[in-house]
């Protein structure tokens, strides 16, 4: 077997069938895991001079798909086929052997190698890789397709839109016909978005096959030539170029919205298209932040003035990584901030603990549920006291009462409809969904006043994405001053009254969500980013 | 302190930390290779154990070092291929199998020591030093630093021969990788799997032959627990080295000072009691650590068994 | 240098409730030890012993002999106690490996002190104070690993290891040259006479630290879990992030760890010479640290459990000091019987943990 070979040229176009017909299809593809279908049998056929976009909700069986594309798994039932012939794809070098280059949603690129390593990667271990050679090979590739990568970096300096360039770019010198990017969209300002679409549109032109995973119904809808719609680990729908050209995009999204949710299709498609809601009359404020600033090596936090009122929603928007994860942390209180001051309700909190903010009203739901947000070995009765350990009724003279902590767990799991066997279940065993709702209802219980929310229907499916934002919507309008962090700009002109942006640390700008948020925000992200 | 530093005092310190800092050497490079591709091999003090019980056994049944030699390396791949099997592709945690190895060396070891020479305690003759000419001319520190055997050469070589694999192969991206993001690795079509049997297996060798060295050319005689904590040096002296095998040398240097000083103080005349002296290498790791453990860079994937797939 | 992208020791998941999980516990529990005991055999097999002679030779001293249960029983002292040092490091994350090192060295503090102590008041007031000293000895001797995890994230694998090594040099140093006995031709420290020890128990020869021993584990079992401050060390070790997130001051958390699991085993080496030895030799080192940790982990870090493994443990060791003698099997081979042990258990862990998943599907 041969190594995919990279010191090479690798022709473009080599053993790709006739134009139309199929380099990969899947015929009956079925995929398990314990407890769940992933993929049931799915017919799919990906074409060359193609964007074939996979559309559907978290869940809906998209990355199982891609991942036996990429060789990291097999198929339980059904073939695939690539140029016509049944293929076994056992691992990730087959998949390249075959063409198939894959962009992950999480970047797989070595961070401590430079960019011209990483396209190394996989040569004979004995061989010396030619550098120059590779370096040259790259800038032709850059200018081929109208990017402009430096060999020479270091991966992990690099942003997330450039180190998703540099995927495709070495995609592309493996000699890749098929070209697959999972969700390529997620880390990206609205307009590295658009010009990720025009760079698959050259791409495509060039004759390669290109698979665009998304859960978004304007991606698709903007560079798809071809959609084909999974729900449930089935297919359950395509739409064809014709059908794409003919229809208009009320009937285009009716229809697709009918297919992914059948009759009970929530009102998503309303959603995305709301203006911001009804406007609140300010309440006093709550929540005053004054020249906040974060010390951190990746990227330092200055000069945060911020203002909360009673009831208000403040969106806070910006691509991850620029600071909005120091500015939540400093907020409530798991770091020091370097200078500035938090009041709230008018009490200073910079020197008080987690703990005391808490108590004073203050609460954080954190965008990482597992690794920060739960214990995961813990019962979901622990984690609902995790930040009160000690606090009475619950601990007397610091020897807890078990009884006193299920009660008031059962009386927050239904409160909060959080779906659980027991009080007692271990929270890693509940699904994602649950687990938010947990955290939910720890944070917003209690005598709370202003919550801070990260991310909060990051990685859930539609059912609980909405469950989620109407609980934020229900806190605000009982009088909760909440900041929203987000890198779903719907999300934020669904649920904000006014929209903050955050750019390497800075709030380059507050507006009020109004109807013409939606392009100044873009600006404002885009501005000042690379 | 004018009258310590006397050309004998030189000479035996220089020899010393050369003969005692070749083990700390190689356990050093071993445990960097196995870091660098994101393994945490605790077991390595079994490993060179395992190395020098064998390398005994081979030099003396045989009467050849190299033979010695091949025999450490091989009693150190054993134990290693233990930790391959249960670490790297089961999974198993790395600490506790590295506990667990480390313990079960020291005591067959031990055992087998007993039932083979604890009554005899045969001595190995002095090992052939090979001279470099012109250099081991140099005085006082001529002969100490290039009169020695051809294994301290090879050893120092292997330094420069590893920073060029680092560097300059496609293993040695292959390493680093397996040790930043595996996942990565993976998807780049090369075998995390294969990459980090053979970075444990590398390891077990090379410290199996430290093992056999500070046997065979060390003290000539193999005593049970004889390792007495180089193996753990070897990880302080890979943790601290930040991936460069330049800086295992010049750290093993440095703790090969320490362990030898009791004999160069001796020679010197000066009278501290041994034990004393040999707290010394044990205090100069701490203080090392303390001077500069925050500044340690260990790959992020060290320590965590790798899964294809895992979310 | 992170440490939280090294294994924090985890607690088991817990398993099915009910009969199947109480069986599947039982068989998790007996299976490797069953396992070790027949690999350890083979091994003995291999050295030319009969293994069912070895481990009737065993038996017959640790656990059927009326004085060698006795010394059972006394064994079990110190290794409780560096159990209930192990659980409680464990269970908040911490590799503290350093326990020989902080249990000779408080023994050998103690060792000098209590003939001096016990001349000029009464033996209870020396006896109890020799223990807190021991204690104090053995958490100082952690104090340097602890300050460079807690506030510089150095890996304390590392550090209380080499403090294990250093603590040994530093034992013999103080034997050998500080609190030397010059009435005596072996070097060792001066010997406390048999009347000032820790009393027997009930007329027995059992050495009264056998009591403090399961005190000692049974608290810190309650303390782990029952209270406040023992949940908050459980979070510590489980998910640090979390912990942080929760408000938990991490550092000074990390830094009491230490300090009651370095005490615990810093009682275990004054309980040793108050008990049984009565002083230090040069070059004594029983090292029972790192073979208590695989018996810590076979019980799941539950402290009753731990006290039946640890008597299973003593057996073996009182009954293997003789065996040595009987059947020339150096006792060293306790080390053995512990690796084997912690490896089949790893091993045992993860055919669980694969058949969980499997018949979950």
């Amino acid at each position: 077997m041969a190594r995919a070979d990279t010191t090479g040229d690798a022709p473009m176009n080599a053993t790709s069938p006739p134009s139309g017909a199929p380099i990969v299809e899947f015929v009956g593809v079925t995929k398990r895991f314990p407890g769940v279908i992933a993929n049931d049998g799915v017919d799919l056929a990906i074409r060359p001079s193609e964007i074939h976009v996979l559309l559907g909700e978290n869940g809906a069986g998209k990355s199982t798909l891609i991942g036996m594309l990429s060789g990291l798994q097999q198929p339980d039932e059904g073939v695939i086929r690539v140029d016509g012939r049944t293929q076994r794809i056992g691992s990730p070098r087959r998949a390249l052997n075959l063409g198939i280059g894959t962009v992950f949603q999480h970047v797989m690129l070595v961070p401590s190698l430079s960019v011209i390593d990483n396209v190394a990667l996989g040569g004979p271990w004995w061989r010396r890789p030619d550098r120059a050679a590779l370096a040259r090979r790259l800038r032709d590739t850059n200018a081929s397709i109208g990017v402009s990568i430096d060999p020479d970096a270091v991966t992990g300096s690099l942003s997330l839109g450039e180190q998703q360039q540099a995927e495709i770019v070495r995609a592309l010198m493996r000699g890749s016909r098929v070209l697959v990017l999972d969700e390529a969209t997620a880390m990206l300002t609205p307009k590295g978005v658009e010009e990720l679409g025009a760079l698959m549109r050259r791409l495509a032109q060039r004759g390669l096959a290109i698979v665009f995973i998304t859960h978004k119904l304007k991606e698709a809808f903007a560079f798809g030539d071809r959609i084909s719609i999974l729900r449930l680990g089935r297919k359950v729908g395509e739409i064809g170029p014709e059908r794409l050209a003919a229809m208009d995009e009320d009937a285009l999204t009716a229809e697709v919205v009918h297919m992914m949710f059948g009759s009970n299709a929530p009102m998503v498609a309303a959603a995305e298209h709301a203006a911001a809601g009804p406007s609140r009359a300010p309440g006093r404020r709550l929540l005053e932040v004054r020249a906040l600033a974060v010390d951190d090596p990746a990227v330092k936090v200055v000069d945060i003035d911020l203002d909360v009122a009673e009831g208000e929603i403040l969106g806070v928007a910006g691509i991850d990584g620029n600071g909005q994860k120091q500015l939540a942390e400093a907020l409530a209180g798991q770091r020091t901030p370097a200078d500035g001051s938090i009041l709230l309700d008018g009490v200073p909190l910079q020197r008080l603990g987690v703990g005391a903010r808490r108590r004073l009203g203050l609460r954080y739901v954190t965008d990482d549920r597992l690794a920060e947000g739960t214990v995961g070995g813990f019962s979901v009765a622990v984690n609902l006291l995790l930040k009160q350990i000690g606090e009475a009724p619950y601990w007397l003279r610091g020897v807890e009462r078990r009884e006193a902590i299920a009660a008031h767990a059962r009386s927050l799991v239904a409160r909060f409809d959080v779906r659980t066997p027991s009080v007692e279940t271990p929270i890693a065993r509940l699904s994602g969904g649950n687990i938010q709702k947990a955290i939910l209802a720890r944070e917003l219980s209690g005598p709370a006043k202003a919550v801070i929310f990260a991310k909060p229907t990051y990685g859930l499916d539609v059912q609980n994405i909405l469950a989620t934002r109407r609980r934020i919507k229900e806190a605000a309008r009982a009088g909760i001053a909440t900041i929203l962090i987000s890198t779903d700009l719907e999300e934020l002109l669904e649920l904000s009254d006014r929209i903050a942006v955050m750019s390497r640390g800075r709030l380059v700008g507050t507006l009020a969500n109004d109807g013409d948020a939606r392009r100044r925000v873009g600006a404002l992200m885009t501005g000042l980013s690379s | 302190m004018g009258s310590l530093l006397t050309d004998a005092f030189l000479t035996s310190l220089v020899l010393g930390a050369l003969t005692a800092g070749v083990p700390l050497l190689l356990a050093g490079l071993g445990e960097q290779i196995s870091e660098k591709a994101g393994v945490l091999n605790i077991g390595i003090e079994g490993m060179m154990l395992a190395g020098a019980y064998l390398g005994f056994l081979a030099a003396f049944k045989t009467g050849s070092i190299w033979l010695g030699f091949a025999g450490g390396a091989l009693g150190g791949s054993l134990v290693a291929s233990l930790m391959v099997l249960m670490c790297v592709m089961l999974g198993l945690s790395q600490i506790v199998i590295g506990i667990a190895l480390t313990l079960g060396a020291e005591g067959l070891t031990a055992i087998l020591h007993h039932f083979q020479f604890s009554t005899t305690y045969p001595r190995l003759p002095g090992v052939e030093t090979l001279a470099i000419p012109l250099l081991s001319g140099i005085p006082v520190v001529g002969s100490a630093l290039f009169d020695r055997p051809p294994m301290v050469y090879l050893a120092v070589a292997l330094v420069f021969v590893l920073g060029f694999l680092y560097r300059y192969t496609n293993l040695g991206l292959d390493l680093q990788a397996a040790g930043d993001k595996p996942a990565a690795l993976d998807a780049a079509g090369v075998s995390v799997i294969r990459t980090r049997s053979f970075a444990v297996l590398a390891t077990g060798a090379l410290a199996g032959v430290g093992g056999a060295f500070l046997a065979d050319v060390g003290a000539g005689i193999f005593i049970p627990f004889m390792t007495n904590g180089a193996g753990f040096i070897g990880i302080v002296l890979a943790m601290l080295a930040r991936g460069r095998p330049v800086w295992v040398l010049y750290g093993a240097l440095l703790f090969g000072a320490c362990l030898s000083m009791t004999t160069a103080l001796q020679v010197a005349g000066v009278n501290v009691p041994t034990d004393v002296i040999q707290m010394l290498p044990f205090v100069a790791v701490m203080a090392v650590l303390v001077a500069f453990g925050r500044r340690a860079s260990l790959p992020p994937a060290l320590g965590v068994a790798y899964v294809r797939g895992a979310r | 240098m992170t440490v939280d992208t090294l294994e924090t020791p985890v607690e088991a998941q817990p398993g099915p409730p009910g009969r199947t999980g109480l069986l599947r516990t039982v068989a998790m529990t007996l299976g490797p030890v069953l396992a070790a005991l027949a690999v350890s055999g083979a091994i003995l097999l291999a050295f030319g012993v009969d293994p069912l002679e070895y481990y009737q030779a065993v038996l017959r001293r640790g656990l059927y002999s009326p004085s060698g249960i006795q010394e059972t029983f006394t064994r079990m002292a110190p290794l409780l106690l560096l159990a209930a040092s192990l659980i409680v490091a464990f269970r908040a994350g911490i590799w503290n490996l350093g326990g020989d090192g902080q249990f000779l060295l408080a023994a050998v503090i103690v060792a000098a002190a209590a003939p001096t102590l016990v001349a000029v008041m009464p033996a209870w007031a020396a006896l109890t104070l020799c223990l807190l000293l021991g204690a104090l000895v053995g958490a100082a001797w952690s104090l340097l690993p602890a300050l460079l995890r807690a506030y510089q994230g150095v890996n304390e694998i590392i550090t209380t290891l080499m403090m294990t090594f250093l603590g040994v040099s530093l034992a013999n140093v103080l034997v050998k040259l500080v609190f030397l006995d010059p009435a005596t031709t072996v070097p060792q420290t001066r010997t406390l006479p048999v009347a000032d020890r820790l009393p027997k128990l009930f007329g027995t020869r059992i050495s009264g630290g056998v009591v403090i021993g399961l005190v000692a584990v049974i608290a810190v079992h309650l303390v782990m879990t029952r209270t406040a401050f023992g949940l908050k060390l459980r979070v510590v070790g489980a998910n640090t992030r979390a912990a942080i997130h929760a408000g938990l001051p991490v550092p000074r958390l990390m830094m009491a760890v230490f300090a009651l699991s370095a005490a615990l085993a810093g009682l275990a080496g004054a309980v040793e010479i108050l008990g049984v030895e009565g002083n230090v030799r040069a070059d004594w080192n029983p090292a029972f640290g790192l073979t208590v940790v695989p018996l810590v982990f076979l019980a799941r870090f539950n402290g009753f459990a731990a006290i039946a493994f640890v008597f299973l443990f003593s057996v073996l060791s009182i009954g293997g000091e003789s065996a040595a003698r009987l059947l020339d099997v150096p006792n060293f081979f306790t080390l053995v019987v512990a690796s084997v042990l912690l490896m089949l258990l790893a091993v045992a862990e993860y055919v669980g943990h694969r058949h969980r998943e499997r018949t979950r599907a």
